[in-house]
């Protein structure tokens, strides 16, 4: 178990742990040790120390994070600190989070409850998509336990400190797992992000300093509570501290959910996932899910995470793995990319909206054989405009122009071929390789 | 036909859970569409009323969020991912499949009113893929073939 802290005790059959089952297996303990023998800054410290940088995707370290959120009486006006968990697990490839909410649901809620107490905050709350119904029922009925064990609510073992947490269901819509539209959506809005700053600690939920991490980010803190910064990090190849709930799929034989020491390469996670699947050889992967650049076999050593992954071109992202055989083809992956954020944008900003769905019509049409040379031209430009240091108002453009600029640096002789030949070279040559 | 009477305190009760009535609008949404499938125009109207919002209030967040359906729609909704991993596993093949032996496209509900088909990103089961979530509980299914769609649609597979 403490070589895979996070998804150890999960059933195979996913089926979550009643209260006390989870106690028997020395669940909550943390949460007893945090509330009644550490304090707020404590917990904080330790999470610092181990290194614990966000699983949502920006890397960015969860401490620093929260040392922005005013303690009690500090921040102007009345009103509550708010914790949320951000449950929209919808990047294209990604479903590491879903295993973490459906099959461990109070290792959630022991996680939040620490980073509540060290963030001052006195709500939780959890966003979960709507497509991930047994998280919804598993995480609702978690909480229902957890109050009545005195976990939750008023006066938390006896610590003076009252926590309400509760499930907002989401009902679609990608975007909505960007933090600031992630706020608009719990305060009854349209889920279109807000300007930064104010960043949420300042002004967050209703007006109030909030927090916003990342499912797996929060499964972490009851064992770093638990066992110390030290052993946390130590579970870590890099200087990133943890184990890394990485998720493989696409062309390999066995795709999966799989837990292990941050700075694992690609290799070893596509050799646990049975090998390359198709003919066999790899072309290439994306390391962190839709919105990651595309990298080679020349980065299949590359130490997986984020600062090792952004140094090598791409984006740890999710930490999810998209995996291309040579009879895969990019530019068809690209394309349902780009149908994808196309479809899932807000609609708010010009370069976005009416970008993106360009993008995707010409991709359409590349694949399909009937593009043109000039629409790389175009393709080109819509990722200056758009790429990650681009005019767009949020992430969500810069995240789609990942694969689409890094598809076209490396793979353009291919997306070339497609318009000269006016079919796709991959599937014509290959067919549609059996997965 | 108006709301029964407890969805009716459902979306009242709604209005004192967290924030208030605007808030409150998408809970009192999906409730309705978990009753009736989908959200009719005589039922926000009748939901924003109770809630003390405007109808334009309750329209904008419900043509916002694409899982709230605006139509009918048929006894099962079947959200087919069309997400990369799905189609790098054959996701097109079952796409086709799926629509040939509906006979319908995405967007569609069949004559029978039995199912309506949604592409949706990414279900999150990429270990599962080509996936799909069927029905009001969100059941996962996969990996699908185009031979084999009895995981997805039972009896009517065949």
């Amino acid at each position: 178990m403490t070589d895979k802290p996070l998804t150890g005790r999960a059933r195979p059959d996913r089926r979550p742990h009643t209260l006390e089952e989870w106690r028997d297996l020395g669940g909550y303990e943390a949460v007893e040790r945090g509330l009644r023998e550490l304090s707020p800054e404590r917990v904080l410290d330790m999470v610092d120390e181990a290194r614990l940088n966000g699983r949502g995707g920006a890397g960015f370290p969860a401490a620093r994070k929260w040392r922005f959120m005013p303690k009690p009486g500090e921040a102007p006006g009345d009103g509550p600190n708010y914790f949320i968990v951000n449950g929209d697990e919808m990047e294209p490839g990604a479903f590491k989070d879903r295993i973490l909410l459906e099959a461990l649901p109070h290792q959630l809620i022991e996680g939040a409850i620490l980073a509540a107490y060290a963030t001052h905050s006195t709500e939780i709350i959890v966003l979960i998509r709507d497509a991930y119904r047994d998280a919804i029922r598993n995480v609702s009925r978690a909480i229902e336990e957890a109050e009545a064990a005195g976990y939750l609510g008023r006066d938390v073992l006896g610590s003076g400190v009252d926590v309400r947490m509760w499930v907002h269901p989401s009902a679609g819509r990608y975007i909505v797992g960007e933090e600031t539209a992630l706020i608009e959506a719990l305060e009854g809005k349209r889920a279109v992000p807000r300007k930064r700053p104010p960043f949420p600690a300042q002004s967050g939920l209703w007006g109030r300093p909030t927090t916003v991490n990342n499912v797996e980010t929060v499964s972490c803190v009851s064992h770093i509570v638990a066992n110390g910064s030290n052993w946390f990090q130590g579970l870590s190849r890099t200087q990133e501290g943890g184990t890394k709930v990485f998720a493989v799929s696409g062309r390999v034989h066995a795709p999966q959910v799989i837990e292990a020491p941050m700075g694992t390469t690609a290799a070893e996670l596509i050799e646990m996932s049975g090998g390359v699947s198709g003919n066999g050889v790899l072309r290439c992967f994306q390391p962190g899910g839709g919105a990651s650049g595309f990298l080679e076999p020349d980065a299949l050593e590359v130490p997986l995470d984020f600062g090792h992954v952004r140094a090598a071109g791409s984006m740890f992202g999710t930490g999810t793995l998209i995996v291309l055989d040579e009879t895969a083809c990019p530019v068809g992956v690209i394309a349902r990319h780009m149908a994808f954020y196309a479809r899932e944008s807000c609609g708010w900003c010009t370069p976005c909206r009416d970008g993106l769905p360009w993008a995707a019509k010409i991709m359409a049409d590349i694949e399909a054989g009937a593009g043109h040379l000039s629409d790389l031209d175009i393709l080109r430009m819509t990722v200056q405009v758009g790429g990650p240091r681009g005019r767009a108002f949020c992430d969500l453009m810069g995240g789609a122009m990942s694969p689409l600029g890094t598809g076209l640096d490396r793979f353009g002789a291919l997306f070339e071929q497609h318009i000269s030949d006016k079919c796709c070279p991959v599937a014509r040559d290959h067919g549609r390789a059996a997965a | 036909m108006s709301l029964a009477p407890d969805l009716r305190a459902a979306i009242e009760a709604a209005k004192h859970h967290h924030g208030g009535p605007r808030p409150a609008m998408l809970e009192a949404l999906r409730m309705i569409q978990q009753d009736h499938g989908w959200v009719s125009d005589a039922h926000l109207e009748e939901a924003a009323a109770l809630l003390g919002v405007t109808t334009a209030e309750m329209e904008d967040v419900a043509t916002f969020y694409s899982l709230i359906f605006r139509r009918p729609v048929g006894e099962k909704v079947i959200l087919l991912c069309d997400g990369a991993s799905c189609w790098l596993n054959g996701g097109d093949a079952v796409r086709d499949a799926v629509m040939a032996r509906l006979g319908i496209g995405f967007g569609e509900t069949t004559a029978d009113g039995k199912y309506t088909l949604v592409n949706i990103c990414c279900v999150g089961g990429c270990d599962h893929a080509p996936a799909a979530v069927i029905g009001r509980d969100r059941k996962l299914v996969g990996p699908l073939t185009a031979d084999d769609l009895e995981g997805l649609l039972g009896e009517d597979a065949r």
